[in-house]
């Protein structure tokens, strides 16, 4: 059980979490995610560890709101308790000075790509940050992205906010303008997808954070599967990052569908046991 | 008293001259009541076997001869004492007989219904000899220690006073907990690490509710907190804590029964589709996350035609649950013959019963999919049978053309997992063998690193439960003695 001490709305679906988790606070690094789970009955999923306070032995976890699990841990409000958390887990980001780094973040990449920013910077990188979403509504974390960016850029698919356009045009825009030493992605599997098309063709090493469907997270299970580079890799102890231009995307996108169906009724029902209207 | 001495005792001469040996071996074995097949594969949570009655259990232990030389105790990886508890059996002494198993086996009720008897205990009997049934020997201990716990009369072991002395226990399963009583009962203050959220290993994620109940792993685990163990989930040492950590909190000794956790695919084409998984994803969905369950978050798949690679208990396991969560075809792969299968004997007549399909010296090679991605079809190569194989069993060769075509919507991988690299990787200078496995002194469990001792499938790969606690048990009296040396040493050198 860890307790949550404080909870802050960033938007409608997106929350902040401080959480009390001594051991964590002092074990993790950035890239390094933890397994939560809310209620007897709730389903393990991962979340990537956005900050840590050691002196106050918290964590912090970004939240959004996607289908039912997540939404039951944003419900919950400062004092409440998580039924379960465990970690770190996974491999910490390789961060040294690279030079010009991109990190490109699409929905709900941005939070897990906070830590690995505020890393990036503090090792002495330029660090080029941008967010991309549908539309301005969709934008998260820009001012404490700002934080721990020289530059962030913002893409809305329909121009609301910022420039119009895709990720991919954004990065591009950066590639002509200066020399990119590395980029980092996370964000939805088909955006990571186009994103390293993009890079491969520049020659940019490109890491991606990898966000497959877990159960256990510990290496025990292979729900998280994907191909890197021909050979089987689990995300949740090989990576979570690997070389994106190594990765199957298309097959990781298939296993991320594998779901949907299922995931999709439970929020129905969820929201009709609610009283919203579905 | 030793073996020869106690067989010696008036109540076990009585009883063996009540009946001759001739009337013993021919009354029939008994047959464990159980569950209605067809009823039963529609049921995830009742258990198949039912359990003896008083009657006949008293009846079944009639059969056992009270051998001079009980060869069936050398089956049995623990040495259980067991014409001594069957006899307490057959006078109507349960109590007694469950005091018998409890001083050589820490989880009697667990074993007694997944212990592979026929190649243990039961395989040694006399009356196999004799080409008779063996004694259902599993039946009967399943019986005591049911009986005991059943009747809320469970014995509690005697404590020796709290030395003080810390210790940890890195993973919950049948080799920590083994080992964390018996650290408990000579005095030591033991905390049990667990990385999963609920207590238990294999016991609780793996194997099922229809052939173990999770209620009795509880009471096994609510036994050691009454005698001062602590246990403390979603820790993983290695991440959460490192074995450094634990030397700073003062842990003085670790035991490691981390298991063997890691599923093996077989990395052929497809394999990766969606709807094909590893039965440790498949059963820790429907045991660990009770997924099959309206009011549980986690989803399953449940599939109509479920292929399931592989001929161990794992295999069976899945089988038998994807059968209960609706599969109309559920079906076994194998690529031996069914001689060759490495499950207990009775999960396979079981799943035969409950109308799973056997489809032996047939292996996978391919699978096929749709446009989603999801697995609809797999190409089996036919095998049959060649020469021996280094563990003995006839190795399986392929048919040179002969493949076959079978249409699923699921297929569950079982086949075998390699040991968990958590530990092994994250303490430096502990030896590991090239199969992953922490390398120990066998007789003493302990590794090379003085304060670090380990067993079960961490130590052995996969293997079973009662090796697991036969590990637990034989490392907590081996670091007793260690620490008890080495503070006499020290006391010495003052
Ligand atoms: C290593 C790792 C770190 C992560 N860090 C964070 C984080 O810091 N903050 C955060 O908000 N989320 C993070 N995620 C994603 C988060 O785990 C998922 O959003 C969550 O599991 C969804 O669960 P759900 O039951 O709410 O939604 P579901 O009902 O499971 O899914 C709803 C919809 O979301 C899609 N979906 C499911 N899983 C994912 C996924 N992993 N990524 C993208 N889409 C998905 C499904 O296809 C479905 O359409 C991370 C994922 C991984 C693997
Ligand atoms: C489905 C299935 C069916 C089986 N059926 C039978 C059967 O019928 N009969 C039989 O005899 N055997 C059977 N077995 C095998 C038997 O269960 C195992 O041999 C036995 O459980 C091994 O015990 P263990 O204590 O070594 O490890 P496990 O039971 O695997 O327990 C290890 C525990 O350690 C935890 N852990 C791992 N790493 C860490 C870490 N770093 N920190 C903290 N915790 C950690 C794990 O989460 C796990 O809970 C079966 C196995 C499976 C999977
Ligand atoms: S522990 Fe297993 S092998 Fe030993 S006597 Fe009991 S059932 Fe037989
Ligand atoms: S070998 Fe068989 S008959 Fe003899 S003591 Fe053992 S169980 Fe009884
Ligand atoms: S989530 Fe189970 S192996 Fe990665």
């Amino acid at each position: 059980m860890n307790k949550i001490i404080s909870k802050e709305y960033f938007s409608d679906n997106v929350v902040k979490l401080e959480v009390e988790a001594p051991l964590i606070a002092k074990s993790r690094k950035a890239g390094h995610f933890v397994m939560v789970k809310v209620g007897e009955k709730g389903e393990r999923i991962p979340l990537t560890i956005a900050d840590a306070d050691q002196q106050k032995g918290t964590i912090t976890l970004v939240v959004q709101k996607m289908g039912v699990s997540s939404t039951k841990l944003c419900d919950l409000n400062e004092g409440d308790f998580i039924t379960d958390m465990v970690g770190p887990l996974g491999k910490a980001t390789h961060i040294e000075n690279f030079g010009t780094v991109v990190c490109a973040c699409g929905g709900v990449g941005t939070a897990p790509m906070l830590p690995i920013a505020a890393a990036l910077k503090k090792a002495g990188n330029k660090v080029v940050t941008i967010i991309a979403a549908r539309t301005k509504e969709l934008i998260i974390l820009e001012e404490q992205m700002r934080q721990h960016s020289d530059e962030v850029i913002i893409m809305t698919d329909d121009g609301s906010y910022g420039n119009k356009g895709l990720v991919t045009n954004g990065i591009e825009d950066v590639i002509k303008r200066e020399k990119v030493d590395l980029c980092v992605t996370i964000g939805p599997a088909i955006m990571m997808k186009f994103v390293s098309l993009l890079t491969k063709k520049y020659n940019i090493p490109t890491v991606a954070s990898l966000n497959t469907i877990m159960v256990d997270g510990t290496g025990m299970c292979g729900a998280c599967r994907v191909t890197v580079g021909g050979k089987t890799k689990f995300v949740c102890v090989d990576g979570p990052e690997f070389d994106a231009h190594q990765v199957d995307f298309d097959e990781m996108l298939m296993r991320l569908g594998g779901y949907k169906d299922i995931e999709r009724e439970e929020l129905e029902k969820m929201k009709c046991a609610s009283g919203a209207r579905p | 008293m030793d073996i020869a001495e106690e067989r010696a005792q008036e109540w076990r001469v009585n009883l063996r001259n009540q009946m001759k040996a001739k009337e013993r071996t021919d009354i029939p074995r008994v047959h464990m009541p159980e569950l209605d097949p067809v009823y039963r594969s529609h049921t995830r949570l009742e258990e198949v076997n039912l359990g003896l009655t008083p009657e006949m259990a008293m009846q079944e232990a009639k059969r056992c001869l009270d051998c001079a030389n009980p060869t069936c105790m050398q089956g049995c990886p623990v040495g259980i004492y067991i014409p001594k508890f069957v006899k307490q059996i057959e006078t109507g002494d349960f109590g007694g007989a469950a005091k018998t198993l409890k001083e050589t086996s820490a989880l009697p009720a667990v074993c007694g219904r997944v212990c592979p008897q026929e190649k243990q205990c039961e395989s040694q009997c006399i009356h196999t000899k004799m080409k008779k049934e063996a004694v259902a020997i599993g039946h009967l201990e399943r019986f005591a220690a049911d009986y005991e716990r059943e009747s809320g009369n469970i014995s509690v072991p005697e404590i020796a006073p709290s030395n003080g002395i810390k210790i940890a226990v890195v993973g919950s399963g049948p080799a920590g907990l083994s080992f964390a009583g018996d650290m408990a009962k000579y005095g030591y203050d033991v905390t049990v690490f667990e990385a999963l959220h609920e207590i238990g290993g294999v016991l609780k994620y793996g194997i099922p509710e229809f052939r173990l109940p999770n209620a009795i792993v509880d009471v096994e685990i609510n036994n050691l907190r009454a005698i001062g163990v602590k246990f403390i989930n979603n820790c993983i040492v290695g991440k959460t804590l490192t074995i450094n950590d634990l030397k700073q909190d003062g842990f003085q000794g670790i035991f490691v029964g981390s298991g063997a956790g890691l599923p093996r695919f077989m990395n052929i084409q497809g394999e990766n589709l969606v709807g094909i998984m590893s039965s440790n994803e498949y059963l820790t969905r429907v045991n660990l996350m009770d997924a099959a369950s309206e009011d549980s978050d986690t989803p399953v798949f449940m599939g109509k035609k479920v292929a399931v690679i592989g001929g161990g208990n794992t295999a069976m396991d899945s089988v038998r649950t994807a059968r209960r969560l609706g599969a109309e075809r559920a079906m076994i792969v194998y690529r031996r013959s069914e001689e060759e299968m490495p499950a207990r004997l009775e999960e396979v007549k079981h799943a035969k019963e409950e109308g799973i399909e056997f489809m032996t010296l047939r292996n996978p090679v391919k699978y096929i999919g749709n446009e989603q991605g999801r697995v609809t079809q797999m190409i089996l190569q036919v095998m049959e049978l060649g020469e021996p194989d280094a563990s003995g069993r006839r190795s399986p060769v392929e048919v040179p053309g002969k493949t076959e075509t079978l249409d699923v919507d699921e297929v569950i991988v079982s086949v075998g997992v390699s040991p968990n690299p958590l530990i092994p990787h994250s303490v430096e200078g502990l030896e590991v063998t090239k199969w992953g496995t922490i390398a120990v002194n066998n007789d003493t469990m302990q590794t090379d690193i003085p304060m670090i001792f380990a067993g079960g499938d961490i130590v052995r790969g996969g293997a079973t439960v009662i090796l697991a606690m036969g590990d637990g048990r034989k490392a907590a009296a081996s670091m007793h003695k260690w620490i008890q040396n080495r503070d006499q040493l020290v006391a010495d050198n003052c």
